[in-house]
């Protein structure tokens, strides 16, 4: 006995549903204790009891910064190792992705050593200089470069264009969707990272919004509706960039998982 | 004068255009990487001295037991997150494969989590599972069931469901405690949108035909799973397997918000490594110590993985 094509959509319907609320309570419960007793001037206060502002701003800067060092160097790299011969290519290569293997705590450490030796120890260089190249950006480039056809490559040298004109005019804007994959995915970490810059940072001039979040976590952690209002203001930038992108970013994800 | 300009392009040019990204790679991925095994054979002085101090870090890691107790944490929180978080999302996928109405609507709403800050995750779950008030407690209420401490529960869980049964296990029979199942929850409720999109794009690269030909063999629904679609994902199920314990064993902010400081949760019982690692470096100053918990928490990701690879991978089918 087979169950009526109709009934089994209800049935999926009513599963993927429940799973659906199930998602979504912990946001729903986070704005609703965020407005009660004071309403909106929750938000206010959490605000401005802690400086969320210069947390704001460092997280700006630091994400901004990050990004535009990853789409550079990225690009950059991607670009030689796609479309250039030279020796030691392949070595130098395979050097790069076995960086990837290895998880930020195991490396945390020595490079905390390394920052102290550059006095870089709770300065914006800290923050941003480490992270701004991407061995996965530079991967998922260079699998776009390749694929575009050689034959355009000399018919642009014919008409005079050099190796950087190439790049420049050519492969850039044919790679546009990956290139926003890139700078979503690396929004997304930068905005989101925070053992590196809990740890790289001291000074309450120097935090970032995951950091002053967690801080702020210590001190109110008893007042719920204003942790909640926090709560709610630090994830809204990132929310609204899902909500306005979220083909792009889910597709990102998916790619991500595809191995060639 | 050719050949020259020849060389330059050959093999200086392509060096610059990979310098940038080449010496971000070396001075913060590479050295740290080997000086990490280099400074677990050190004591590290306040000084910055470092003496040479052949294995002892090890020794005491093994003779550590707050070292030993946050690995069985991770052990637990390990194999409780990671099928979890392949069960859940495959059914969530395979309910969302094919044309469905609301198909992105689903998709946006499960991906949300994945996309939040875990910090700002940990201090929103810290609330839904606080034990005066909390809506989690006010839910269970509504059942007869509860209140629970969650997040301040040390005692195991196997324990908690036997011992009105009579039985008490302990040790490490008693399981997890509660407040260790409650990150793995957030964990996994954290996770399922990305692991369900990854298994969506697996089987949507299935082709159709298998299925139109194992329909023509009278396959019924769960025989087709069995036979078709099970086999043909498993690169992706193995590729979520292999991601999602390595990033399991990191799990850091979850612990650092949600039950610590002062650190480790009730009784350290939700202390898991790179929390350990982090405490021993960062709270103590303890460099080299907490460096050879670095060198062992890689030789188990690097194990893990290739014993993956030998046992999962063997029964990988590519088309």
């Amino acid at each position: 006995m087979r169950a009526s094509p109709a009934a089994r959509r209800i049935g999926k319907h009513a599963i993927l549903l429940a799973g659906a609320v199930v998602m979504m309570l912990p946001f729903v419960w986070m704005i609703a204790t965020s407005l009660e007793k004071g309403g909106l001037r929750n938000y206010v206060e959490a605000w401005s009891q802690v400086p969320f502002g210069t947390y704001f701003l460092n997280t700006l800067v630091v994400t901004l910064l990050t990004v535009a060092g990853v789409v550079v160097s990225s690009a950059l790299a991607a670009y030689a190792f796609a479309t250039m011969e030279f020796r030691g290519r392949g070595m130098l290569f395979l050097l790069f992705l076995s960086t990837m293997m290895v998880p930020q705590p195991v490396y945390l450490v020595p490079s905390y050593i390394i920052l102290a030796r550059l006095h870089w120890i709770d300065t914006f260089a800290a923050l941003i200089i480490p992270w701004t190249t991407n061995v996965f950006s530079i991967f998922l480039l260079r699998q776009h470069f390749r694929s575009i056809p050689r034959s355009l490559y000399e018919a642009a040298v014919l008409d005079g264009c050099s190796t950087f004109g190439y790049l420049w005019r050519v492969v850039l804007p044919l790679s546009r969707s990956a290139l926003v994959t890139v700078i979503l995915f690396d929004v997304i970490s930068s905005w989101n990272s925070f053992m590196w810059p809990l740890v790289v940072t001291n000074s309450e001039s120097m935090r970032v919004l995951q950091v002053g979040l967690s801080y702020f976590n210590q001190e109110a952690s008893s007042n719920f509706p204003l942790l909640m209002a926090a709560s709610t203001f630090c994830t809204l930038p990132l929310l609204v960039l899902f909500v306005l992108s979220q083909k792009q970013i889910v597709s990102s994800y998916a790619r991500s998982g595809l191995k060639d | 004068m050719r050949s020259r300009v020849k060389r330059w392009t050959r093999s200086v040019a392509p060096l610059l255009y990979i310098l940038p990204a080449l010496a971000v790679v070396a001075v913060f991925r590479i050295v740290p990487i080997l000086s990490s095994f280099a400074v677990s054979f050190t004591r590290y002085d306040i000084g910055g001295l470092h003496r040479i101090s052949g294995l002892e870090n090890y020794a005491r890691m093994l003779g550590d037991p707050r070292f030993w107790s946050s690995a069985l944490n991770t052990v637990y929180f390990v194999l409780g997150v990671v099928p979890a978080g392949i069960v859940i999302p495959l059914a969530l996928a395979m309910l969302l494969r094919g044309k469905l109405a609301g198909k992105s609507f689903y998709r946006t709403i499960y991906f949300l989590p994945v996309v939040t800050s875990a910090v700002a995750v940990s201090v929103v779950w810290t609330w839904l599972f606080n034990p005066e008030g909390g809506p989690i407690n006010s839910v269970l209420m509504l059942f007869g069931a509860g209140p629970l401490m969650w997040l301040r529960e040390p005692r195991g869980v196997f324990d908690m469901l036997l011992s009105p049964l009579g039985v008490h296990p302990s040790g490490m029979l008693a399981g997890p405690s509660l407040a260790l199942v409650a990150l793995m929850i957030v964990s996994v409720w954290k996770s399922i949108g990305y692991n369900t999109v990854l298994f969506l794009a697996g089987l949507e690269n299935i082709p159709g035909e298998y299925y139109e030909a194992a329909r023509m063999d009278g396959a019924g629904g769960w025989s087709s799973f069995r036979h078709v679609t099970w086999p043909l994902l498993s690169p992706t199920t193995y590729y979520v397997l292999v991601m999602s314990t390595i990033t399991s064993f990191q799990t850091f902010a979850l612990v650092y918000v949600m039950t610590a400081p002062p650190g480790g949760g009730p009784l350290g019982t939700t202390n898991l490594l790179v929390f350990y690692l982090y405490q021993k470096a960062f709270d103590r100053f303890d460099i080299g110590y907490a460096s050879a918990i670095s060198v062992f928490l890689f030789a188990i990701l690097l194990g893990l993985t290739v014993l993956q690879r030998r046992f999962a991978g063997r029964k990988v089918v590519y088309e």
